[in-house]
Parts: structure tokens; C-alpha cells; sequence
């Protein structure tokens, strides 16, 4: 049960983000930027960065709807599943092992981050906003990962949720939906 | 050196933000709101609640630029900023502010480190929801921020005048810098 009152109908960040929307609201805005926004990284790319920092800080939901987001934008289920297994053995490119592996230290510490690593990306091709963007998201996701544990909110364990949360992130994006959720008190809680 | 391309002689995040404002924005507004908007959590005990996130992240520009707006906003009580960096169990903080710094130390290790012990033990010093809330997520935003800042190497200035004169224009607030 969490630790504070959020809605039943909401599982995991999006009843916090209903709880107190007035910092959800930069949040999600920056969320969008960095996942959806205009980028030389694919949309799927930016998904799989989010779920190996969510993955290495053990955060169920995140990581869970993550990979369902970044499966629907690759459109097969392998890819996520190898980077969270070892991301230098995983069918991603040489660019997208070294920008993983520096997500990866970022997660541990940002102090972890290593001038080698930086240098391997730009050797293969990594520009300056590419390292921007993936160390600030792996940064983000150290902050949703902790809020969502945190503040210990609702884990939905069926698949069918995490399938039609991964479709609405990627239709909708991170915008707060215009209709607010109170759809999803009538209905399962999937779209 | 930063890792990128950043405005030479910028300090921290400022540079950051200047080199990616559509990012800056956001994470400027954040910070506005997490720790000026409204709160039953004072201006004072946010900024020590990031500085002391900060110093557990190891993060010195963070640290020491929060750790100086705290000290502004406390104003003749500024000696409580650096006795919580010291040791906050052994400072005169009232027991409600050790009870959600405790929990604001849990998540900067992991969410999943906040017991339900440390909640109840919070609430029965008299902390509500909402600084329960208020506490994890400005715990949780100075874990993004401290990342972000030493994960890029940004320029850490080591002279305290410069933070000092930081912590000023912080307690007015945060709004994006412009080039």
C-alpha cells in the first residue's frame, strides 16, 4: 500500500503525478523532451535507456513499463531483453553500447562516470547532445525510480497492464492525457 | 573540462542549461516549484533537504551552492545548515525535520530503502503527507540533478565567495539563465 493516499485506479507514477500536479507538470514536460522530442536517437533507443537505469535500480513498475514501451517502438521484444542482460553482448549498435554503458554508470553515480567512456562514445559517433540527453535521462530515471519506490506505490502484476501502458506511452507520449484518467476508474486499468 | 562542449568558465548546472534550454526549462521550473512553490515544508528546510541529498551523492556543486541558499533562508539560525552536514542526527533540528531527512538519506540510496517504519516513526513526530510526499520527491529531483551535474563533469568552482553569492541569488528563486 503506499504511503500517502493516491487513487486506486492509478498504479505507480501516474497517481503521484495526479497527486501533485503542479510538480508533475515540468516533470512530464521534460520527460517528453528528452524521450519524445526532436533527436538523432530513436524514440525506442531513448525507451531503452530508461529501462536499463530503471532495471539496475530495481524499480518493477518503471523498468516494466519501460521495456513494454520500448518493445511496441522496436516492435519485437529481444532487444530490451538483452540490454538488461548485458548491454555489450546486446543487438544494439557500437554507439548505442557506449551510450548505454555511460546511462549505466550514471546510475550508480554521476561521479562514475569515466573520461574513457565518454571517449569511447564520441569515437563511434556519439555527438555532444547525444551524451547530454542519454545522461540526463538516465538522471531522470534515477528520480522516478525513487519516487515511484519511495513513496511505495501500486506494482500492477498483470502483463495486460504494463502492454496498454507501453501503447499510451507510445501514442500519448508523457503529456498529461486532456481528459484527465478518470476513464480508467470504470474500465481495467489499460488504456 | 565538461564532457561537452559547454560555455567555458559557466559553473555547474548553468552551463548545462545554457547549452540545452529546451532541457533547462523544465528542470529550472522544477526546481522553482519543488522548492519555493507552496509547501508546509519552509524554503529553508527544501534547501536543506537538497543540500544534504547533495552531500550524500558526494555532488560539490550542488552541496555547496544549496548549502549556501539554506544558509541565506535560515538567516541567524545558519549555523543548522552546517551541523546537519556535520552530523544531522547530533543537530538541533527538531526531531519531525530528522525524522523526513532520515527518509530523504533513504532514497538517495534506493526508493525501495523507505520502510514503512520510517513513515510511521515520521508521522507520530507530526509530518503529513504532503512533507512526506514533498520530501521524497525533492530527494528523489536532487538524485536527478546531482547525476546530471558531475555525470557531464561540469565546472565545480572550489572558492566559497562564489557560493556564497550563489546562495543569495537562489533564496530569490530559480528562473532559467539567459545567454
Amino acid at each position: 500500500m503506499p504511503y500517502i493516499p493516491l487513487e486506486d485506479h492509478l498504479p505507480g507514477i501516474t497517481g503521484l503525478l495526479e497527486y501533485s500536479k503542479e510538480t508533475a507538470a515540468p516533470i512530464r514536460e521534460l520527460t517528453q523532451v528528452l524521450l519524445r522530442g526532436p533527436s538523432t536517437l530513436t524514440e525506442g533507443e531513448r525507451e531503452l535507456i530508461a529501462t536499463v537505469v530503471s532495471h539496475r535500480n530495481q524499480c518493477k513498475f518503471c523498468v516494466t513499463a519501460h521495456t513494454a514501451a520500448a518493445d511496441v517502438l522496436l516492435g519485437e521484444h529481444e532487444t530490451s531483453a538483452k540490454v538488461k542482460e548485458d548491454i555489450s553482448t546486446a543487438p544494439v549498435s557500437d554507439k548505442m553500447k557506449a551510450l548505454l554503458t555511460i546511462a549505466a554508470q550514471v546510475q550508480q553515480s554521476g561521479k562514475a562516470v569515466t573520461t574513457e567512456s565518454i571517449q569511447k562514445a564520441k569515437d563511434v559517433g556519439a555527438t555532444d547532445i547525444e551524451i547530454h540527453d542519454t545522461v540526463l535521462i538516465a538522471a531522470l530515471f534515477c528520480l522516478y525510480n525513487r519516487y515511484v519506490d519511495g513513496l511505495a506505490t501500486v506494482t500492477p502484476s498483470q502483463p495486460e497492464f504494463y502492454q496498454g501502458l507501453g501503447q499510451r506511452l507510445k501514442d500519448h507520449g508523457y503529456n498529461r492525457l486532456p481528459q484527465g484518467y478518470d476513464h480508467l476508474k470504470k474500465n481495467n486499468p489499460v488504456h | 573540462m565538461a564532457h561537452i562542449q559547454v560555455l567555458e568558465g559557466v559553473p555547474g548546472i548553468r552551463s548545462l542549461v545554457l547549452f540545452r534550454p529546451e532541457t533547462g526549462k523544465p528542470l529550472y521550473d522544477l526546481a522553482q516549484v519543488l522548492l519555493r512553490g507552496e509547501s508546509p515544508l519552509s524554503e529553508a528546510e527544501r534547501e536543506l533537504i537538497a543540500a544534504y541529498v547533495s552531500h550524500r551523492n558526494e555532488c560539490m556543486f550542488c552541496m555547496s551552492s544549496h548549502a549556501a541558499a539554506a544558509r541565506c533562508l535560515y538567516g541567524d539560525q545558519k549555523n543548522t545548515v552546517d551541523e546537519v552536514l556535520a552530523d544531522m542526527q547530533q543537530s538541533h533540528i527538531n526531531d519531525k525535520l530528522k525524522a523526513l531527512l532520515h527518509i530523504a538519506g533513504k532514497v538517495q540510496i534506493l526508493g525501495s530503502e523507505v520502510t514503512p517504519e520510517d513513515i510511521v516513526t515520521a508521522r507520530n513526530l507530526g509530518a503529513t503527507d504532503r512533507e512526506i510526499h514533498d520530501t521524497v520527491l525533492i530527494a528523489a529531483t536532487f538524485c536527478m540533478f546531482n547525476r546530471y551535474v558531475d555525470g557531464l563533469a561540469s565546472l565545480t568552482p572550489t572558492e566559497p565567495e562564489v557560493y556564497a553569492e550563489m546562495g543569495e541569488r537562489m533564496a530569490k528563486g530559480y528562473s532559467l539563465p539567459q545567454p
